[in-house]
């Protein structure tokens, strides 16, 4: 049987979602979205999202990367493996350097990537709203906003009317199995 | 003629607009996204005369690498003193094309430099198969590859592990992470354009090839928020990489003990010439690719003329550089020095050494005339130019100092034998194959990044 997942509403730049974005929040709703063609700047603020946890993740692999590497080279060059190379010190800290930079880099740039992705749950390929046709235009040139049915405000035929306040192009109920 | 090549005044009213022509946003998904769907059989006729002069060229490289682990590296004309000749040269080369790939997108995204949008993509498609091809040739150069497991720290019946304190092991290392980081770096970009194409697509396997790789993406702004923040951290990182991985590579001669390797200048030096040379190569694919994919009001005079001002820059610092070798050579007053670099100008390579001069320091120079800068043309020509330079700039480097050794006995003139042309132009091949593909099928400019840089909304037209 097919339920309600969300009521979404079209528009066709980012200066009307905003406002849009802003009355929604205003009317007291939790479990929405907004969806858009790019990064629109400033609709983050107006829909009250926090800013990203995502360096946090980074800072640990940073740290993590830089030990791990620092303390294999310190292990094998001055203790399991020591090689006397014109009579220069085994525990050469400062030929360290070159290697732990570029792991601590390595470390954090896959921890940003595949971070960002969990943090989004991505990658996931079947998705409600991917049933409206409309909503297809998301990543060309349209704006949508989405309220989902799960919200604890969220009633049809009200929801439906505040959104229809926002000026949008259409607004449409989209259902999943 | 396109609005996006003319050349508007010094001085425009307020802020000239990065995207011409009036474009709305579903004009730039047009634009870009032509390519992508045109069906294969109706390829332009270009694109399909160069796949098949650089699938040829693949096909050679590809044999003559056969040749080499069947016959072994003395098919090459490395002989003593010189051991290291053209194999590392096409490395330090195509590792320098790579930078500017990612300058322009960690750099100048991180100096707010909107106009990188429009170009950023392909520029990262090049740094990835600049570094595949530099990749090869320490891959291959190695003689017996088949033992080529003995680098790395395998429990194997000798209980080795490598030496940490090797520079040719920090090139590892950095060159290494420089891949991985900008093939992230790049595919992080692609995502939000591959759902586009997803969105678009109107066969089966289109839809299924651009559904998967795209993630399923779907311009949520809760996950816009935690993929800017990605974008931003990765530009962070990449920024200090793509500085030391040039550093790096120069580390491979500037720890050595030989004249002309171990100047100081060596790190910086490196990674202005990388630069230079990528911004060149960025030139030579874009003002071609531009004209025939229709993309003049999206990459515009102005994106010609800022990479121009780009490679004037660092193609002075590269002068300057050559200026101080000089005189450290003369002022360290060690006379093994002096006499390399005097052997450089009016020794026997003299003629390799006035090339690089001559295309590297003098060639840039044109570009402090706007009227030339903004000769698309020239440009063309002149960025040709700076890597036919850039290349001398590394053979004069390592052959140089090399074929005069300290024991004159054994001063030995290289010359390359038949293969070392056909190993580079044979690069040259999986390059360019590589990017067609590309140019074919993926979005060539960053859709969502350059919709996001577009005046927004009807308040803001001027």
């Amino acid at each position: 049987m097919l339920k309600n997942y969300a009521l979404i509403a079209e528009y066709e730049n980012p200066h009307d979602i905003c406002h849009a974005a802003e009355q929604v929040r205003e009317a007291g709703y939790k479990k929405w979205d907004a969806c858009t063609p790019f990064a629109v700047h400033g609709l983050d603020k107006a829909m009250g999202l926090k800013a990203s946890i995502l360096p946090w993740f980074v800072l640990v692999a940073a740290i993590t990367g830089c030990g791990l590497i620092s303390w294999l080279m310190i292990w094998v060059a001055a203790y399991d493996y020591p090689l006397n190379i014109g009579g220069k010190p085994t525990l050469s800290i400062p030929a360290f350097v070159p290697p732990a930079f570029e792991v601590t880099i390595l470390f954090s740039a896959l921890t940003s990537v595949f971070g960002m992705f969990i943090l989004n749950g991505l990658p996931r390929w079947n998705h409600p709203l991917f049933h409206s046709k409309r909503f297809e235009r998301v990543t060309d040139d349209r704006f949508f906003i989405v309220i989902k049915a799960s919200d604890k405000m969220f009633e049809l035929e009200k929801t439906k009317a505040l959104l229809e306040m926002t000026h949008p192009l259409n607004v449409e109920l989209v259902e999943e199995a | 003629m396109h609005r996006g090549d003319v050349v508007l005044e010094e001085h425009v009213s307020g802020r000239e607009t990065l995207i011409r022509g009036g474009l709305s946003y579903h004009d730039v998904t047009e634009a870009v996204c032509r390519m992508p769907e045109t069906p294969f059989m109706m390829s332009p006729k270009a694109w399909m005369i160069g796949l098949a002069v650089s699938l040829s060229l693949l096909a050679m490289f590809l044999l003559s690498i056969g040749y080499l682990i069947w016959e072994g590296i003395g098919i090459w004309g490395n002989m003593s003193p010189v051991f290291w000749a053209w194999d590392i040269v096409n490395f330090v080369f195509w590792v320098g094309i790579g930078h500017a790939g990612t300058l322009i997108s960690a750099i100048l995204f991180l100096f707010r430099q909107k106009w990188r949008t429009s170009i950023n993509r392909y520029a990262e498609a090049m740094t990835i198969f600049a570094v595949i091809c530099a990749l090869v040739f320490p891959g291959i150069h190695v003689g017996r590859i088949w033992v080529v497991y003995y680098f790395f720290p395998v429990p194997n019946q000798m209980d080795m592990w490598p030496n940490f304190r090797s520079p040719l092991l920090w090139d590892l290392f950095a060159v290494g992470t420089y891949f991985t980081v900008s093939l992230l770096f790049w595919y992080v970009g692609l995502v939000p354009d591959l759902a586009t194409l997803r969105d678009r697509a109107k066969n089966k396997t289109a839809k299924l090839l651009y559904g998967i790789f795209s993630l399923g993406w779907r311009g949520s702004m809760q996950h816009w928020v935690h993929y800017e923040r990605a974008y931003l951290l990765l530009a962070a990182l990449s920024t200090p990489l793509v500085l030391s991985v040039h550093s790096v590579v120069s580390f491979d001669f500037a720890t050595a003990q030989l004249p002309g390797w171990h100047t100081t200048i060596f790190p910086p030096y490196f990674v202005a010439g990388a630069i230079f040379s990528g911004f060149a190569m960025v030139q030579t694919l874009m003002l071609p690719a531009r004209k025939w994919l229709g993309l003049k009001d999206i990459v515009t005079m102005k994106h010609i003329e800022n990479m121009n001002k780009i490679i004037l820059v660092t193609g002075t610092m590269v002068g300057y550089a050559y200026g101080v070798e000089f005189f450290m050579a003369w002022y360290s007053g060690n006379e093994y020095e002096s006499f390399t670099f005097v052997n450089r100008a009016f020794g026997p390579y003299a003629w390799a050494y006035w090339t690089m001069v001559s295309c590297n320091v003098l060639t840039p120079q044109l570009f402090w005339f706007r009227k030339l800068r903004t000769n698309i043309t020239l440009s063309f020509i002149l960025s040709i130019f700076v890597n036919i330079g850039m290349w001398f700039e590394r053979f004069v480097i390592i052959v140089t100092s090399l074929n005069r050794d300290f024991l004159p006995s054994s001063w030995h003139y290289f010359t390359p034998r038949i293969w070392e042309p056909v190993f580079f132009i044979g690069s040259f091949g999986l390059f360019f194959t590589l990017f067609l593909l590309f140019v074919r099928y993926l979005p060539v400019i960053a859709m969502a990044e350059v919709k996001s840089v577009m005046p927004h909304g009807e308040e803001h037209h001027a």
